[in-house]
């Protein structure tokens, strides 16, 4: 479903290139939840900007659905896939009721019965009609990150790409959203890629695991190889270590 | 647990509002020794609340009471701002969640510490330095001399979490409150600070209150641990024991972490009783 070769993302800060993702390559198969982990600044999340073209990319190959993708992605290659933010408190309009929130991607793509389905949107994640017209900021923080996960179903993409769904919210709404998340991709039958830095997270969710440091992947592994510690590189093997909470002993 | 270093009995924290107030911690009741004490329960439980009020840190109109609140044979319960500037940094100190916020953006880090050491200790601008360059190197910074005339923007996280620690040890406090210091940190970088953390508690003898969110965190790193819901400490147990908690909240938040060691298709999700807050 979604195929990158050599993908490479270079920023200009200033005079300096910063070289965010070098050389990543992998491909997700329809239907998979692709997971991407590894820690701050190791370009997972440029990774995930980058296969949605929020950012300038180079790459040997990129294919969405069987199609290369244009650097500058049409109407249609959009409605593929949608995106999900880390903290729905940044990524939700304020002065935006969830009505007009749900309405604007089916008005921008043009679809008709606006109304049923921004009824339906709602029901789809468990938010009540009462919630329909209210502000983001009458909202919790599970609540607004149900807002955000309808906004992005609401045009039923084949894709859905999470950076970080559940990192802004506690372990208990966390897990609502995680089992929200896992329920709404069988009657979707979503392919996704998800980005976290919390390995139990992606291991729950995903069946492959890619990690990432500094920019380059350093492995793809699968979830149970994850969870025995079988890992094939080092830094692997010290991030799952890492996970497992505090040890006296250095790496 | 050796001597008791703190006691605290039945503490209130309330914030009254127009129409209402807001009761954020309700009769809570722990002792601290030597030894390091978790807080762990989801944002809005009162355990960050709890750390402030400790140390007089709740602003106004936040109104707290408490039968005995108790440090080292101090009464903490009133106690003048003058009191409270003589304690809090000597004797009391608290690391905060994130450097990028709590370290003042526009002086050298080292003098950041020293400003520590020169305000509580008297120390002189040579003595500062001298105590400042120790401490970083304490708390594992390679090369003392170079972060010491960084500013806290040229830190990465980890760093400037350090120079926090160094900063509020500096002056050999007997007593730390750790609010959440390594959640906005990578889970290897975590490890090290924690480590460091641990390290100077074990050598120094302080009694660390450690606040955290993440359960696994608080269950390998502390030697006893408090469940905080709804202002109330609703279980207290060894960390070693957590697994086997006995408060329906504290099992429905670890069967709702999803974990390395189970594959689970659907997570637990909580189900609050009202009865856990009477």
């Amino acid at each position: 479903m979604i195929e990158v070769a050599d993908l490479d993302v270079t920023f200009r800060n200033g005079g300096r290139p910063i070289h965010a993702v070098r050389g990543v390559s992998f491909a997700v198969a329809r239907g998979e939840t692709f997971g991407i982990v590894g820690e701050s600044g190791s370009g997972k999340s440029t990774v995930l900007k980058a296969i949605a073209g929020l950012v300038p990319a180079t790459a040997r190959m990129l294919t969405i659905d069987g199609r290369a993708a244009s650097q500058r992605r049409s109407r249609e290659e959009r409605r593929l896939m949608q995106f999900v933010f880390q903290d729905p408190y940044a990524s939700l309009h304020p002065r935006q009721t969830v009505d007009d929130i749900l309405r604007e991607p089916l008005i921008i793509h043009g679809i008709s019965g606006v109304d049923e389905k921004v009824r339906n949107a709602l029901s789809e994640v468990g938010l009540l009609t009462q919630h329909r017209f209210r502000y983001p900021h009458q909202l919790s923080g599970g609540q607004r990150q149900r807002v955000a996960i309808a906004r992005a179903l609401i045009l039923k993409p084949p894709i859905l790409l999470l950076d970080e769904p559940t990192s802004a919210l506690d372990v208990s709404v966390q897990a609502e959203i995680l089992n929200l998340l896992s329920r709404l991709r069988q009657s979707y039958s979503l392919t996704s890629i998800l980005v976290s830095h919390d390995l139990a997270v992606v291991a729950h969710l995903c069946s492959r695991i890619a990690i990432m440091q500094l920019g380059k992947l350093v492995e793809v592994i699968a979830a149970a190889d994850l969870r025995s510690g079988k890992a094939g590189e080092d830094y692997t093997r010290q991030l799952i270590l890492a996970s497992r909470g505090f040890t006296r002993a250095g790496f | 647990m050796s001597e008791t270093l703190l006691e605290v009995e039945d503490l209130n924290v309330s914030f009254p509002g127009r129409s209402q107030v807001t009761h954020a911690v309700r009769n809570a009741s722990f002792t601290l020794g030597r030894e390091r004490l978790g807080i762990v329960g989801e944002s809005g439980s009162g355990k960050s609340t709890t750390g402030r009020a400790l140390l007089g840190l709740i602003p106004h109109p936040g109104i707290v009471t408490a039968r005995k609140m108790e440090f080292a044979g101090i009464d903490l319960t009133s106690r003048s701002e003058a009191d409270w500037q003589r304690l809090r940094g000597r004797r009391m100190s608290m690391v905060m969640q994130d450097p990028k916020y709590s370290l003042n953006p526009v002086m050298q880090a080292g003098r950041q510490i020293g400003e520590t050491c020169r305000l509580h200790l008297g120390s002189d601008t040579r003595d500062a330095r001298r105590r400042s360059l120790a401490m970083l190197e304490a708390v594992k910074i390679r090369d003392p001399e170079l972060v010491y005339h960084l500013y806290p923007h040229q830190l990465s996280g980890g760093m400037g979490q350090r120079v926090m620690i160094a900063m509020m040890l500096v002056a050999e406090p007997d007593f730390l409150i750790a609010d959440e210091p390594t959640s906005a940190l990578d889970v290897t970088v975590q490890n090290e600070v924690l480590r460091i953390l641990d390290d100077l508690v074990r050598d120094r003898g302080m009694g660390l209150i450690f606040i955290s969110h993440n359960l696994t965190v608080v269950s390998s790193f502390c030697d006893r641990v408090l469940i905080m819901y709804g202002g109330r400490i609703v279980e207290e147990c060894n960390a070693s024991d957590l697994q086997n908690a006995s408060h329906p909240y504290t099992r429905a938040l670890i069967a709702a972490a999803p974990s390395l060691d189970e594959t689970r298709r659907e997570l637990a999700t909580v189900t609050r009783d009202p009865e856990w807050l009477k």
